[in-house]
């Protein structure tokens, strides 16, 4: 996927920027009048994303905040009303579930349930567009500065967690697991389906963010070879960083693994009255079976109590969307020793890496706005990136809610996905047919100094758009067969996640996100075409 | 007659001492857990220190200070260490309520806890639950303190940069038309050095002085 999709579509997005010199609007404009569109669908994305997307750092905030206490909040459950056990909620469920859905989203029970703004998480998203505002205000040439520290420092500290989920008990199951083929799902297509936009969303292909970075190269700079580079850093990164998530991964499974046997071994010897420390993992089938033969009917009283532990299962619950980072990550952190350490350190990192991908995205937007002379003569460059920052806050308080979690997993799913499929399709087809692949090579050519190789042209004229264009039909048959679509609901009564189906107004809105970005693509191309005819007309008329 | 009697009081002891009896508490120690390789073995010293220190709490209800160690009974000891007892009133036919023992374990459970260097956990009366205790409450939540620092040096430095980008623009804007004005200034005076008038010594943006002999001039041509 790499190879066919991400460092072709790379390379093509730094040279068109590199070469148009301007963002993203401005960029497409000059391929062809009619393709302005793809720049500001670009630029609608990407202020999509940026609404949404620092929400994740607010609750990194909110988690690296909270981590300064000992015990750390989410190891233990508080105490019910008359202290004489644990909140029920938090016993059904286990306490960094409890902590990350009532203590920091107060879920509610479905997205109708607005609920009211919390106010602890806003004053975290105010202090995280605060971080942003401060990074991008002197404009692109001191975010430059700011992104050696923010994507430098997320290495030291994975290098450091590598060190130690190497070494935690269990990391071993983990990294055999992740690297044991699993045959089966290789064959399933959707692996593959995933594998694919997993490339678009790390490398930012689509957003505009590469149009405007490449904009500010040299012209002479060599975007061959920094393509290459940076797609083969970044997955070499995303390799690196799974090794040390599957090794904790590990950890915490097995640690899961060996909690659930002990507590099958304390319920047995409880309910038999057995000698302590006489029944261990090893002998636990015999003894059971022992048992289960000489006293039946008591057997039979305890059976359903039993729960059957298995590592492959524990394993094999994966969990999905933003519940990875702040569930089974605090689950892990909380058995390591010095735990505060730890859990500062991978909030941090996760703070740097969100505050990294925010300053691509609002300089995705604010590079055309700035480039635009209109705006940038009457407004000066903080301004702008003031103004764009608070709006974005604003919006941004809706995530805030109590149903907020359930906005957020719709703008996930729907804001960006089928968008940004459309826009790089658009932006392969229209280089390489409309400007001209041999217009292209000589202007790279005379650039660079370098001929293209044949395998770029290959990709860039026919791989790739074919690429896309099956995932495109993919997605929307595979839309188009479920129905109505689903969510994920946290119901607090059963301590665990419930699926409902959306209601009509959510629905209304998924398609307008959808609709939003694609449609400015013909619109724009439309209008640009209205406007052609009615100048034609009137030099006609003047003429 | 005497061991008629030693009979039926042994009968009532085992009638008032049962599992599952009116009144009658399970316990349930679990030392191996707690102490490890210093676990100590469960014998008859043992069961008397628990009946003591039983005794001893009931001794401190109202009523019940006459309870002694002979009134707590104990039966049903099996491997795990568990077994039930019952507290009798002095005349030993009947047992005190339930409610009364359980109020006082709750209230000594601490002593009886140390007493045989268990915890809550490891020293487990099943029915009496324990009072957990409350975690600490600092007086501001320390999130917020780390918050408020966080906070003041975001807003601080962001301070910092706008007030120096403004005051960069305030001085772009003011050199303007400070160099038109020396070069108004140049036009009429002459410098007193060389006696050049300012206005040719800016050709070229002072590049190339033209009053400078060139080199070529130097040498007369063959």
């Amino acid at each position: 996927m790499l190879f066919v999709e991400g460092m072709p579509l790379l390379y093509l997005e730094l040279a068109v920027g590199q070469r148009m010199r301007q963002g993203s609007i401005g960029a497409w404009r000059t391929v062809s009048p009619y393709l302005s569109g793809v720049g500001v669908a670009s630029m609608v994305v990407s202020f999509f994303l940026t609404v949404y997307y620092n929400v994740i750092n607010t609750w990194a905030f909110w988690y690296l905040f909270q981590s300064f206490q000992d015990p750390l909040p989410w190891s233990v459950c508080p105490l019910n009303g008359n202290h004489t056990g644990y909140d029920e909620e938090c016993e059904k469920a286990s306490s960094t579930q409890y902590f990350w859905y009532r203590k920091t989203l107060n879920i509610s029970p479905s997205i109708q349930d607005n609920g009211g703004v919390q106010w602890e998480l806003a004053l975290c998203l105010i202090l995280a567009w605060l971080v942003v505002y401060l990074c991008i205000l002197r404009g692109t040439e001191s975010t430059g500065k700011v992104v050696y520290f923010t994507a430098l420092l997320p290495y030291c500290v994975l290098i450091v967690y590598l060190v130690r989920g190497l070494t935690l008990h269990g990391a071993t199951n983990g990294l055999m697991y992740m690297f044991t083929p699993k045959v089966k799902q290789l064959a399933d297509p959707k692996a593959w389906i995933n594998a694919a936009t997993q490339i678009f969303f790390s490398l930012g292909l689509g957003f505009g963010s590469l149009i405007a970075f490449a904009s500010y190269n040299e012209l002479s700079s060599n975007c061959q070879k920094h393509a290459i580079i940076v797609a083969l850093i970044n997955s070499s990164t995303s390799i690196f960083a799974s090794i040390v998530t599957f090794s904790i991964y590990g950890f915490k499974a097995t640690f899961n693994y060996e909690d659930c046997l002990n507590k099958v071994i304390l319920l047995l010897t409880n309910y038999f009255d057995l000698e302590e420390g006489s029944l261990t993992a090893s002998n636990l089938e015999e003894v059971k079976g022992h048992l289960a033969s000489t006293y039946p009917s008591k057997y039979s009283e305890v059976f359903p109590q039993i729960r059957n532990c298995s590592l492959e299962s524990e394993l094999g619950t994966a969990v999905q969307g933003s519940g990875l980072s702040f569930i089974v990550y605090t689950e892990a952190i909380k058995n390591m020793e010095v735990s505060q350490l730890w859990s500062v350190l991978y909030f941090f990192m996760l703070l740097m890496l969100g505050i990294g991908s925010m300053l691509g995205n609002t300089a995705a937007i604010l590079t055309p706005l700035t480039d635009s002379r209109v705006i940038s003569s009457h407004l000066p460059k903080e301004v702008i990136s003031g103004l764009v920052c608070l709006i974005n806050c604003a919006i941004g308080l809706v995530f805030t809610t109590e149903a907020g979690s359930y906005w957020f997993d719709i703008f996930n799913d729907y804001a960006a996905t089928l968008s940004l499929l459309l826009i790089v399709l658009v932006e392969t087809v229209s280089v390489s047919y409309v400007y001209g692949l041999r217009r292209f090579e000589s202007d790279l050519k005379a650039m660079t100094g370098q001929a293209v190789n044949w395998y770029w042209k290959a990709m860039w004229a026919i791989v790739s758009p074919l690429l896309i264009i099956s995932l495109f039909i993919f997605y929307l048959s595979d839309y188009v067969l479920k129905g109505t679509l689903q969510y994920q609901a946290w119901d607090a009564t059963q301590g665990q996640l419930v699926t409902r189906d959306y209601p009509v107004y959510a629905l209304a809105i998924i398609g307008l996100l959808v609709a939003t970005s694609i449609m400015c693509i013909p619109l724009v191309a439309l209008g640009v075409f209205i406007m052609r005819c009615l100048k034609r007309g009137g030099t006609a008329l003047v003429g | 007659m005497l061991w008629l009697l030693l009979f039926v009081v042994t009968a009532i002891h085992a009638e008032l001492c049962q599992p599952d009896a009116e009144n009658a508490f399970k316990v349930r120690l679990s030392i191996k857990t707690a102490l490890g390789d210093n676990a100590y073995a469960w014998d008859s010293n043992e069961e008397y220190l628990f009946k003591a220190m039983v005794a001893f709490s009931m001794r401190k209800v109202p009523n019940r200070e006459a309870t002694e160690i002979s009134h707590v009974l104990l039966c049903n000891v099996t491997q795990r260490v568990s077994f039930w007892f019952v507290v009798t009133d002095p005349l030993k036919n009947h047992t005190l309520p339930a409610v009364e023992v359980q109020s006082a374990i709750r209230m000594n459970r601490n002593r009886i806890n140390n007493a045989f260097s268990l915890n809550d956990r490891t020293l487990e009366f099943l029915k009496i639950p324990s009072t957990l205790a409350s975690p600490m409450d600092p007086s501001a939540p320390i999130w917020i303190i780390v918050f408020g620092v966080v906070f003041c040096i975001i807003a601080a430095a962001i301070t910092v940069l706008v007030l120096s980008g403004i005051r960069q623009h305030r001085r772009e804007d003011n050199e303007l038309p400070e160099v038109d004005g020396t070069e108004e200034k140049c036009e009429n005076v002459i410098t007193s050095e060389s006696s050049i008038p300012c206005h040719r010594l800016h050709m070229n943006g002072g590049g190339i002085n033209g009053v400078f002999v060139t080199k070529d001039e130097w040498l007369t041509p063959l």
